[in-house]
């Protein structure tokens, strides 16, 4: 039980309460993982194992049926499966990369300097933290059509590009690099295009993951929304949705499928896990 | 005059940094809240020039629309009670885990915030719920002999609001509780020597005097996440009880607003529920960061 605590000997700490706590937290987290658990279980069951009476939690006999099943799927619908997949990461990779450069960009700014306006635009991105992009709905469809987007991948990467937390959390990160170096680079000519992209930015990659950890689950599981009509614009979450709404026969292919969209953000946060740790020490907010 | 410009022309740089960002930010967050704002004294229906009611959708909205006060009551429950659950869970697992060995503790904050990340697998709780004899929580109970034949959890409206809930919270340990892990991680040690000389006996007075206290700024940061959530609560609510869910008992002001916006075309009527639920944030959020003022006093 020790080895699971720090090891050091820690001030006010008594084992019996550090034991309790841990109970309480093992309990909550089988809470919090028996879903997943169970999604990837259910996603290497036969059919016969998904429909048993009475359910059974965990699979007997695996098999990767679902996923050939997945493949033959994808060859016989009308748009195929493999399109759907290349909108979601064309959707995912320009809408990632593009708000860490957008939101880094107008980061530096707001952090290291002082000029007029400043102050009252990072306000208003703070107040925008405080509403969810519910509200916003209706005026953003006619601005879209106002812009002729309707019905294209841009009506959702664009709008994703100034997502606000994201700018909020790259501005607290900045502010922790040291003046000094962007006054050295000044003294020796650099411009602050140049300051930005060899000095600021390589100091701030794992604020890079952060954003990227934010930002690719939000666009991995968006289906289009109101925005996206035809069927080859589609996204994956969209058509998982429709193999599921096709019943007992897609069960199997439904879960296999949930399973892939999961396990890619889920893989992406272990791979960056220490580095957005590290942005988020400096996510405070100040009164 | 003059000044101005030369200010101008000194910063030029910066503006043109943030221009692409903030270009894309008033096209689609700022001047949409204000449209929506303005839209909300107009009748509008996507097809005529909209015709100027002034406060009609609102008297409508409040004194003719049983519904609407369904869903007001649906979400204030979701905001009194998910968001402040969400809030502390959020805060006393990230205090927890932040005991433990850096191994045991990348590992625990994996499965705590993996289901905020896992791209909405919702259907997973549908199958949980499911209301024949093959869902999991029926299959359960008639095993274990509490009921004899399945209930129809997704279609009752006694259970409805409680497992939208559930899920909910189960998806709520996202962004602030990794904010407050990390927080945790950097409050200065000697803060904490310092009180044990001082007097604090235990883990818990530490938490109340030292370690809230230093952490002010993630709970503000924590805070304005998890009440802005719990007031938009409505995809798990479309995807588990349906849209609109039965006799509207899972219904949220957001759904409301989906039924108007997406549905009907009564755009006027849509933007003043947005008006509403906006008002309703940024007050609820104005009001949380006063009272957090007072932690550890």
């Amino acid at each position: 039980m020790r080895n699971i605590f720090r090891t050091q000997k820690k001030l006010n700490r008594s084992l019996p309460v550090n034991i309790m706590l841990f109970i309480i937290l093992a309990l909550f987290g089988a809470f919090m993982a028996l879903p997943l658990i169970y999604a990837i279980n259910n996603a290497f069951k036969p059919l016969d194992e998904i429909f048993i009476f009475p359910p059974r939690f965990f699979v007997i006999n695996p098999t990767m049926d679902n996923f050939y099943d997945l493949v033959s799927l994808m060859g016989n619908s009308w748009v195929p499966l493999t399109r759907y997949i290349a909108n979601t990461l064309l959707i995912t990779i320009i809408g990632t990369v593009g708000h860490i450069l957008l939101a880094s960009a107008a980061a530096y700014p707001l952090a290291k300097h002082r000029f007029f306006g400043s102050k009252i635009l990072f306000s208003i991105v703070v107040l925008s933290l405080m509403f969810s992009a519910h509200v916003t709905a209706i005026p953003n469809y006619m601005v879209m059509s106002w812009l002729g987007w309707i019905n294209t991948h841009a009506s959702i990467i664009i709008p994703s590009l100034a997502f606000p937390l994201g700018l909020f959390l790259m501005k607290q990160f900045m502010e922790q690099i040291p003046d000094a170096l962007i006054e050295a680079a000044k003294i020796d000519g650099a411009t602050e295009y140049r300051i930005f992209w060899s000095i600021i930015m390589p100091n701030v990659k794992p604020a890079w993951l952060t954003l990227m950890i934010l930002q690719f689950p939000a666009l991995w599981g968006s289906d289009g929304g109101s925005f996206i009509y035809s069927e080859n614009l589609k996204t994956l979450h969209y058509a998982l949705g429709q193999i599921i709404q096709g019943g007992i026969a897609r069960a199997g292919v439904g879960a296999a499928v949930a399973l892939l969209l999961m396990i890619v953000p889920i893989t992406l946060f272990i791979i960056s896990q220490s580095s957005v740790m590290q942005t988020m020490a400096t996510s405070g907010m100040k009164d | 005059m003059l000044r101005i410009k030369k200010e101008f022309h000194r910063s030029k740089h910066y503006y043109l940094l943030m221009s692409p960002y903030m270009i894309i930010f008033f096209l689609f967050t700022v001047i949409p809240v204000v449209l929506s704002f303005g839209l909300s004294f107009f009748y509008f229906n996507m097809l005529e020039f909209p015709r100027f009611v002034g406060w009609q959708n609102y008297a409508r909205l409040f004194l003719n629309d049983d519904i609407f006060m369904i869903a007001l009551k649906n979400t204030l429950l979701f905001a009194v009670i998910t968001g402040p659950v969400s809030y502390i869970a959020c805060f006393i697992f990230a205090w927890i885990i932040n005991e433990l060995s850096p191994k045991v503790r990348a590992f625990m904050t994996l499965i705590f915030y993996a289901p905020s990340i896992s791209g909405n697998v919702f259907f997973i709780w549908l199958i949980i719920f499911s209301g024949d004899s093959y869902g999991y929580l029926n299959g359960f109970l008639m095993k274990a002999g509490f009921i004899l034949e399945p209930i129809q959890w997704l279609l009752d409206e006694k259970y409805i609001l409680a497992i939208v809930m559930i899920v909910q919270l189960w998806l709520s340990l996202g962004t602030s509780f990794l904010a407050f892990i990390a927080g945790l991680q950097t409050i200065d040690k000697t803060l904490v020597e310092a009180g044990a000389v001082d007097g604090i006996k235990n883990r818990w007075q530490e938490l109340w005097y030292i370690t809230l206290p230093s952490m002010r700024p993630q709970l503000m940061f924590g805070a304005v996440m998890q009440i802005t959530a719990s007031f938009a609560v409505a995809d798990i609510s479309i995807a588990l009880a349906g849209f609109p869910s039965v006799n509207y008992a899972a219904h949220t002001v957001v759904t409301h607003l989906m039924d108007y916006g997406t549905i009907r075309f009564e755009m006027g009527y849509a933007s003043a529920i947005a008006t509403v639920l906006f008002f309703l944030m940024i007050g609820s959020n104005k009001l949380t960061q006063r009272l957090l003022r007072r932690v550890g006093e």
